[in-house]
């Protein structure tokens, strides 16, 4: 960074005083005159024809505005991801079949929330049992029920990466392995939301959508769709929004149909979400049986892979279905393997549909292949540091193209690894680890190192645009959507950054469609390399406008004007007083007296930047455990992360992310699973029994960077949303196997509850030391 | 169904609201009340994202009938900052970039109000125990923990020095 930049600097967020004095507004705070509630009716069976449904009782309650099911609706199926075969057509209120507990059937509307809940609760629903599918690997048996007879089958993806025939030789041992990576909730702390108000902007037949959403774009689409409108029509608003996680990335159903009910009724009518409806209506994650064999030589050297994986992508296909592409992209993780032959399948089951959860298709791929080089290191006797590092791909060899078709711009796996070892004393908590197996100490202790690469920025295109108006405030307009990332802050960096202009004369503009003329959203760890770019990008465009005009209006060489230092606006270099303020400039800009070629026109820019290809961001994990021997209580008590996300723009914002997303993985490995019955039915479908880690079950962190800066944008940003958890889960996932390796255990599935590693510990040979 | 009238103290104010027989305090203040500063993040107690400090005590207030509230004094994170002065805590939460998404901060806030009222000088295992009520899904808590510490810290140095100037 330039000396004197505010770039990489930890400037406090611009966003938290609102949030921290109760100001700020989320979608449940909202509540214009005249609003209605809505409250759903969802089925209690996890597959069923649907013989009837009696809102009549509802009707008749107190305070009800009005009940209707999906024939009253008459909206048409939508695919909720655009990949998605119309055979797996989702309606918004089931219609003739259900395919899992908690999918909505019936919407009732009534002026109070507590009305329209207890008239939910009358609604009648006959239905016809049909067997549930709850294991992926039975529903792509032969004679499986089917839940979509018309597709002939219940897989609704399939994604493969074939070896050359022969390629997967020259090893002296092959290690193998089934790994289950559990389904988990992304449980933001907000659950989802909607109010819609009919009309949008003067249009009295549009609508206006406030919801809880990562991808407010995507959900004015669906709802203009659905409702037959031009997306012009539909102005979507994400104010403040409580945490997402890829879960809040797709639009659901609800959306739809209270956008519908707001303009049947021609009122305000909002819908939230219980805790009890979010974990069985939210996209859950995750959820893989993964097979892999790593072949590989006696001194350590890998072959080859073969790994063959299902997905349970749940009720409805939806952006969890595609999943399994990351997981392919990145089968080889950060090592060179010469030879890689993947098949992943997508199964229908009836389960909640699977999406998009932190890390998204990346964990599946990391977590599988650390588990199968720890495999491999210990059927070696080799330390699982040493195997890793013989194999471990070297700065030289990008950008790099895996066997299964990922480019990979940079990297440097060996310092992050090194830094990592360094930061945790790898060497000395081995001793230690030594001495307290010598002594029998009944806590056992564990370290588990995990490295990995991952993959950001796909979708690989972003609006942005930058703004002098005429009373001097910069507006930057982002078409990404931050719900807890903090983007008002790095983009009045960016701005800040270029223009020279403070804090308080800049404004951020993003999560409305009528705001900001079009974008993609927060996903897939791309608003900063992307919008930030665009935002970057574009104010670099205002300033050379703007230096061109202060140059002709100074009568100064255009290479003699900068930005002045207190931000007021343009100076001649050395020469304060001959300046322009920025009010001035945004004034000369649109008209009179320019510059030769120079078209009037406002003092803006923008772009849809596209940096043309995905980043793939590293970094190495070392986590350490201890697991009472008694209780099987398994503790996270270290964690050291070195992530490199290329060049850091704000590192406070950057450990936000990074804390996060360790404490995400180190849950999944830990506390976190989404379990059913034998007949579909959710045994947690609340915090009771759904695990989140708490401030006692994670220690504080230790995190440091490498900055290998990416040649793909100008920032030389990469994503840093996902790495954490990408990072957090196989180290701590290997730092309880390692607890449990004296007592000849080599692997367990997550989570590590105390019943399941007691279980393991009791029934485990006695330890041959 | 007959209203119910609730007369008690809300940040400080004489405050009365109506509100129905079965609406929980949390309802009441963000309905009746326009405080929405507390949220709903489970309704089960679970989570704390509702906590608010009636009587000098944490409460969940998704768990507390409305009613209840009649006679006492029920502080919620909007009576945290004395006009533009923010809450120490609050300064702290901001300088220690403690929230991300923001929705539980503030329950979390209340909490730690709650525990540096009666333990100013916590370690880091008892702001942990202190806030065990309260889940967070975006930070992890590390910062949180931290800021909390710095703010007793804080907290701690301001008292001393307005006791040494009284002693004074």
């Amino acid at each position: 960074m330039p000396s004197g930049s505010i770039l990489g600097n930890a400037v406090p967020r611009l966003e938290d005083p609102d949030l921290l004095t109760g100001a700020a507004r989320f979608v449940a705070d909202l509540a214009p005159p005249g609003l209605a509630h809505a409250a759903f009716v969802r089925s209690t069976m996890a597959h069923a024809a649907i013989a009837g449904i009696d809102v009549g009782g509802a009707e008749q309650a107190p305070g009800v505005i009005g009940a209707f099911t999906a024939e009253g609706l008459g909206l048409d199926p939508q695919p909720f991801f655009y990949i998605i075969p119309p055979v797996f057509g989702r309606p918004p209120l089931a219609a003739e079949v259900v395919r899992f507990v908690g999918e909505p059937l019936a919407v009732v509307v009534a002026e109070t929330p507590a009305q329209a809940a207890d008239a939910a609760e009358l609604v009648e629903v006959d239905y016809e049992p049909r067997p549930a599918l709850i294991d992926p690997e039975a529903a792509l048996e032969p004679g499986a029920p089917l839940l979509f007879p018309a597709n002939g089958s219940n897989l609704a993806s399939e994604y493969s990466s074939k070896a050359e025939p022969g390629a997967l030789g020259g090893h002296d041992l092959v290690v193998s392995g089934r790994f289950v990576n559990q389904r988990v909730a992304a449980a933001p702390i907000e659950p989802t939301a909607v109010l819609v108000e009919p009309g949008a902007g003067g249009d009295d037949g549009g609508v206006t959508v406030w919801c809880t959403s990562q991808t407010p774009f995507g959900a004015r689409d669906a709802v203009a769709a659905a409702l037959g409108l031009d997306p012009g029509r539909v102005r979507a608003i994400a104010p403040a929004v409580g945490g997402g996680f890829g879960a809040k990335a797709a639009p659901y159903p609800e959306f739809v149909v209270t956008a519908w009910l707001a303009r049947r009724l021609g009122r305000p009518v909002k819908w939230v979400e219980t805790r009890s409806e979010n974990l069985v209506n939210m996209v859950h994650g995750r959820d893989y049986v993964q097979y892999y064999e790593l072949g590989l030589t006696r001194d350590g050297d890998f072959r080859w892979l073969r790994a063959r994986a299902t997905a349970n992508v749940g009720a409805y296909p939806a952006v969890g279905a595609f999943l399994p592409s990351f997981t392919m992209s990145m089968a080889s993780g950060p090592y060179q393997i010469p030879a890689v032959d993947f098949h992943a399948s997508g199964a229908v089951t009836t389960t909640t549909p699977l999406g998009a959860f932190r890390g998204a298709g990346r964990p599946e791929a990391t977590a599988a292949i650390e588990r199968i080089v720890d495999l491999a290191a210990a059927e070696l006797d080799m330390d699982p540091v040493e195997l890793r590092r013989r194999n471990l791909l070297s700065p030289d060899q990008f950008p790099y193209e895996t066997p299964t078709g990922a480019v990979m711009d940079c990297g440097d796996y060996q310092r992050a690894l090194d830094q990592a070892l360094e930061t945790a004393g790898y060497d000395d908590l081995r001793a230690e680890q030594r001495r307290r197996r010598l002594r029998g100490d009944p806590k056992l202790m564990g370290v588990g190192v995990s490295v990995y690469v991952e993959v950001t920025g796909g979708l690989s295109q972003e609006y942005g645009s930058v703004e002098v108006t005429a009373d001097g405030t910069v507006v930057a307009r982002a078409g990404t959507s931050s719900h807890g990332q903090g983007h008002a802050t790095s983009f009045t960096q960016l701005v800040g950054e270029v223009l020279g202009v403070p804090p308080d004369r800049v404004r951020v503009v993003h999560s409305d469609t009528f705001e900001v003329p079009r974008g993609i959203g927060t996903i897939a760890s791309r608003s900063l390399q992307i919008a930030g770019s665009a935002v970057f990008k574009t104010a670099h465009e205002v300033l050379e406008r703007a230096r061109r005009i202060a140059a002709h209006r100074l009568e100064a060489s255009v290479e003699d004007i900068v930005t002045a230092d207190d931000g007021s606006g343009l100076t001649v270099a050395g020469v304060p007083a001959r300046a322009m303020s920025w009010p001035e400039l945004a004034a000369a800009s649109t008209g009179g007296d320019l510059p030769d070629g120079m078209a009037p026109g406002e003092l803006a820019a923008e772009i849809d930047f596209d940096q043309g290809a995905a980043t793939y961001p590293f970094g190495a994990h070392v986590a350490v455990v201890e697991v009472d021997s008694e209780t099987g209580d398994a503790r996270l008590v270290r964690h050291v992360a070195v992530d490199d996300c290329g060049r850091i723009l704000n590192p406070m914002l950057v450990r936000g992310q990074v804390h996060g997303g360790i404490t995400q993985g180190a849950a999944q490995a830990l506390y976190e699973q989404v379990l059913y019955d034998e007949d579909g039915n959710p045994r947690t479908a609340n915090f009771a029994d759904y695990c989140l880690p708490g401030p006692t079950e994670v220690p504080a962190y230790e995190t440091a960077h490498t900055e290998t800066p990416t040649p793909l944008n100008p920032l030389g940003a990469k994503g840093i949303g996902e790495s954490g958890t990408i990072g957090s889960l196989p180290a701590v996932q290997s730092a309880v196997i390692d607890a449990l390796s004296p007592l000849g255990i080599r692997h367990l599935d997550m989570p590590y509850t105390p019943e399941k590693v007691w279980r393991a510990i009791t029934e485990s040979a006695p330890s041959p030391a | 169904m007959s209203r119910v009238h609730v007369t008690c103290t809300v940040n400080g104010d004489e405050t009365e609201f109506l509100c129905d027989g079965g609406q929980t305090l949390l309802n009441a203040l963000r309905d009746e009340l326009g405080l929405t500063g507390a949220k709903e993040g489970c309704g089960t107690g679970d989570c704390g994202s509702c906590s608010v400090i009636i009587d000098g005590r944490l409460t969940c207030s998704c768990l507390v009938l409305a009613p209840e509230a009649q006679g006492a004094a029920v502080l919620t994170v909007e009576g945290l900052a004395s006009g533009d002065d923010l809450h120490p805590l609050q300064q702290s939460f901001l300088e220690g970039a403690a929230l991300q998404c923001g929705v539980c901060t503030p329950g979390i806030l209340m909490a730690a109000a709650a525990l540096l009222d009666r333990n100013p000088d916590p370690t880091e295992t008892e702001v942990r125990y202190g806030l065990a009520g309260n889940l967070c899904r975006c930070t992890g808590y590390d910062k949180i923990v931290r800021s909390v510490l710095a703010a007793a810290d804080s907290q701690r140095t301001t008292s001393q020095r307005t006791n040494t100037e009284e002693t004074a």
